[in-house]
């Protein structure tokens, strides 16, 4: 044995007997293995699903209530609180009914009347209940395990609406709670599903513990994604927050947490030498990084420079820039759509090219008329996907010839900054970057940013009706094939128009120690199946 | 003494007022929209505009002042916009961690860095001397998080000795509790060791070259009395005005350290509410700041009358 040898094991030592772990009883060795110590990917700074609709909220949403359907992990939408449904030979009327069994965290019983206050305040707030709202004639209790929906007409998307992973979830409350104004926060969190909210152990922006609900009533089939039965096998979940991952991956290594929902590329390396830990993808559905030209002001209400820019770049650059040199985390994007999905496609990708053609581009853009205008692109400087991407578009713009009015700032700025329209010297803009969880990017249905309804739509205002056009025949498809053909129309008009600028689609890692077991790939992290041993 | 300490408290109402103007009026003017980050991504300009409405941000700038104000004489803070917790609950939450950290590296920099000034001015000139002012050097230049992270490589990861991270609140256990602090500490402390070291030696040899030292020694005072009794009691005015004016060091730093070891700190709320721009959180945690500091200032002028009783206000 040498000298580090000893003077570790010495440190070992003694710091096992500090803490106590030399002299722990059987009991407390079983009470860490039922704590599962997680670090999410943000801070969990409020907790009311449908008001804020952030990621981080609604992953610890899908743990606290339940849904009357949930997505698999074939992107089918599967029955979750409802025992059946039915609809009428006219697609007007649908009559669901309840499991029984189902409890609220109070101790009292989900009634049909919870449904459908729950109902009606995710609408208010999510696209697709919006449109459901639009075709809505009733939406009432029929008994207390039976509710109904009267359509003016038929909306094929019923289930997918109720089953969709995208933010706002429609999350089942208690009829008191889902009476809150959908635009005011929720105050008591009172759940459906299989964790309860340790609300008197919340400390926003560091810690938010979950205990396990004994009279949860899972379903039998096997769980997949937010499907099936969602079986706890630990009984506390504690999210400690780390804003710095050097810590968070420090901490890992040490023992110190479980599982790290998003470990930075840059250390993932370190982690995979770790013997201890596993390091796999963490959702198999991505992301696409992409930017948004502002169509309201020169140059970008041009489509000939949106089409100029869209030809001069190089995805590649862009993803490189993302997560480095990890070819097994990217891939080219020649569409709008997530790779390796049902509605996948390529239609008028050829617009890019490997490497970019900035000769084509450059030429187009003087055929466009460009007369040297200033370009405000928004940079926010502290999300690494927004900064590596900002660099990249500013030395892109230059190389093609625009003059460049590169705005360094956070996200907090960029988020109000993009929803103004007035002109860009006027404190407006011309560009921005962001990215989008391939969970979104599955089909129109939760996907706001591939909307071109000009005022109506996202920041940027994209307006074509041929987009729009395809987004309605896709709704109203009822075959695959119907489907499959209105998003082709899409892709290619989106191209085209160049609703917004795709970068790329990136996947990310996630990492855990190997005494945790049951960890799956997926769009959101599931708990349910996942157990420690000691 | 009690009549200045009296006026020196009323004197801080004004200060406070004028802070409270101040952080209210930055944070108006400064760009940004708590409603955007809570909306999320995929919200609508319309959303937005409805979430702003709901949360009173649309109302022009004096009304909105008036009303913080109001219920600032009335003792409450206001509510988080993001938590919808009372923002009195929030700092409640965070100031234990906050105020541990802060007298653990005020207690472990003081103790370490007055007897190595103290050292360094009694031999002035030698290894030793040099050795605490390479230091003092090394405690300015590098920046916390690169100590932080340092320490947390050798103390945890190599030889797991101490946590990488969090904070046992002192019910549980006063070793626990310190357990976590010391990593945190001793990176915090660092550039304040290097200050107070640095100014209790410059000080220190001001005062050992007295002619009442010199007579002191002639009359055969050991060197421990000369140095503790005669000569750091004289040169104490300006150490206690340096570490009262560190404070303001220790809360800067506090953010990163937060940060770096995972300490539910109020340095950390704060930076969560700037970057959200949860204005009320930051609205009262500046304050906050800004009264303990107000009170540290008129604790060293107190002070001062305590150790050199020819000072009087």
């Amino acid at each position: 044995m040498d000298r580090r040898s000893l003077l570790k094991g010495m440190a070992g030592a003694g710091a096992l007997a500090a803490s106590g772990g030399l002299s722990a009883p059987a009991l407390a060795q079983g009470a860490a293995a039922r704590t599962l110590r997680f670090v999410p990917q943000a801070n969990l700074a409020n907790f009311d699903p449908i008001w804020g609709t952030q990621y981080v909220v609604r992953n610890a949403a899908a743990l606290v209530w339940d849904t009357l359907y949930g997505v698999d992990d074939t992107l089918t939408p599967r029955r979750q609180m409802v025992e059946s449904e039915t609809v009428s030979d006219d697609g007007l009327t649908w009559t669901f009914r309840l499991r029984e069994g189902l409890r609220f965290h109070d101790g009292e019983p989900v009634r049909a009347q919870d449904v459908v206050a729950s109902l009606a305040r995710w609408s208010a707030r999510d696209p697709m209940g919006l449109m459901l709202r639009a075709l809505q004639n009733e939406l009432a209790p029929v008994d207390d395990r039976s509710f109904r929906w009267v359509l003016k007409k038929p909306f094929p998307k019923m289930l997918l609406a109720l089953a969709k992973n995208n933010a706002p979830c429609s999350f089942i409350m208690p009829e008191r709670i889902a009476r809150t104004d959908p635009f005011k926060q929720i105050t008591e969190y009172v759940g459906s599903g299989p964790m309860r909210f340790a609300r008197d152990e919340w400390v926003p922006g560091a810690r938010a513990v979950f205990t396990k609900f004994a009279d949860y009533a899972p379903r039998q089939e096997p769980a997949s994604w937010l499907a099936g039965g969602k079986r706890m096998l630990v009984d506390r979940i504690e999210w400690i927050v780390m804003p710095d991952p050097a810590s968070a991956s420090a901490a890992l290594q040490n023992g110190e947490i479980d599982w790290w929902e998003n470990p930075i590329s840059d250390l993932v390396p370190l982690l995979k030498k770790n013997r201890n830990l596993s390091v796999d993808i963490a959702d198999p559905l991505g992301n696409i990084g992409s930017f948004r030209m502002n169509t309201l002001y020169p140059p970008f209400d041009n489509p000939k420079v949106r089409r100029a820019v869209l030809m001069a770049m190089s995805q590649e650059d862009y993803m490189r820039a993302i997560v480095g040199d990890d070819d097994a985390l990217w891939k080219p994007l020649p569409g709008y759509f997530t790779p390796g999905t049902p509605l996948y496609n390529e239609e008028g990708g050829e617009v890019f090219t490997p490497g970019g053609n900035l000769a084509a581009a450059k030429r187009l853009l003087a055929e466009s008329g460009y007369k040297g205008e200033p370009v405000t692109c928004i940079v926010a400087q502290d999300q690494p996907i927004t900064k590596a991407q900002g660099d990249v578009t500013a030395d892109l713009l230059k190389r093609l010839g625009m003059t460049v009015d590169f705005v360094a700032t956070d996200w907090g700025t960029t988020g109000s900054r993009r929803a103004s329209k007035a002109a860009p010297k006027d404190g407006g803009w011309n560009m921005f970057h962001t990215w989008h969880a391939g969970a979104d990017c599955l089909n129109p249905a939760p996907y706001t940013a591939i909307r071109a309804n000009g005022e109506k739509a996202w920041f940027g205002w994209p307006d074509s009706p041929p987009v729009e056009e395809a987004i309605g025949a896709w709704f109203e498809a009822t075959t695959p094939d119907q489907e499959k053909a209105a998003m082709r129309r899409l892709n290619k008009a989106a191209l085209d128009y160049v609703v917004y600028a795709p970068t790329g689609f990136f996947l990310g890692y996630q990492a855990w120690r190997k005494a945790v077991s049951g960890i799956v790939k997926g769009p959101l992290p599931f708990f349910w199946g996942v157990s420690k041993s000691a | 003494m009690l009549a200045y300490a009296g006026r020196r408290v009323l004197a801080t109402i004004p200060v406070m007022a004028v802070v409270a103007l101040f952080v209210f009026s930055l944070l108006y003017i400064a760009p940004g929209d708590p409603a955007a980050i809570i909306a999320g991504d995929q919200a609508t300009p319309d959303d937005i505009a409805r979430i702003r409405a709901t949360l009173g941000l649309d109302r022009p700038f004096l009304v909105r002042f008036g009303e913080w104000s109001w219920r600032i004489l009335q003792g409450d803070l206001g509510t988080s916009i993001f938590t919808a917790l009372p923002v009195t609950a929030l700092i409640r939450q965070r100031i234990e961690p906050t105020l541990s950290l802060m007298v653990v590296t005020l207690i472990l920099s003081v103790g370490v860095a007055v007897p190595l000034g103290v050292a360094a001015a009694w031999k002035a000139g030698t290894l030793v001397d040099r050795l605490v002012m390479t230091l003092a050097v090394l405690g300015f230049s590098v920046p916390v998080f690169v100590i932080s992270y340092l320490l947390a490589y050798v103390f945890a990861l190599e030889l797991e000795w101490l946590p990488v991270q969090g904070y046992t609140p002192i019910a549980s256990g006063l070793w626990p509790w310190f357990r976590n602090l010391i990593l945190p500490s001793i990176a915090l402390g660092s550039v304040y060791v290097a200050l107070i070291a640095r100014i209790t030696r410059a000080t220190m040899l001001e005062v050992l070259a007295q002619d009442y030292i010199k007579t002191a020694a002639a009359k055969g005072v050991g060197s421990r009395g000369l140095l503790f009794v005669h000569a750091l009691k004289n040169a104490a005015v300006p150490i206690v005005t340096v570490i009262g004016l560190g404070i303001a060091l220790l809360i800067g730093g506090a953010v990163v350290t937060e940060s770096v070891f995972v300490i539910p700190g109020l340095g950390r709320l704060t930076v969560d509410a700037i970057l959200r721009r949860d204005y009320p959180v930051i609205q009262g945690v500046v304050l906050l700041f800004s009264f303990c500091y107000v009170l540290v200032n008129l604790g060293i002028d107190l002070t001062y009358m305590l150790l050199d009783p020819r000072i009087r206000y």
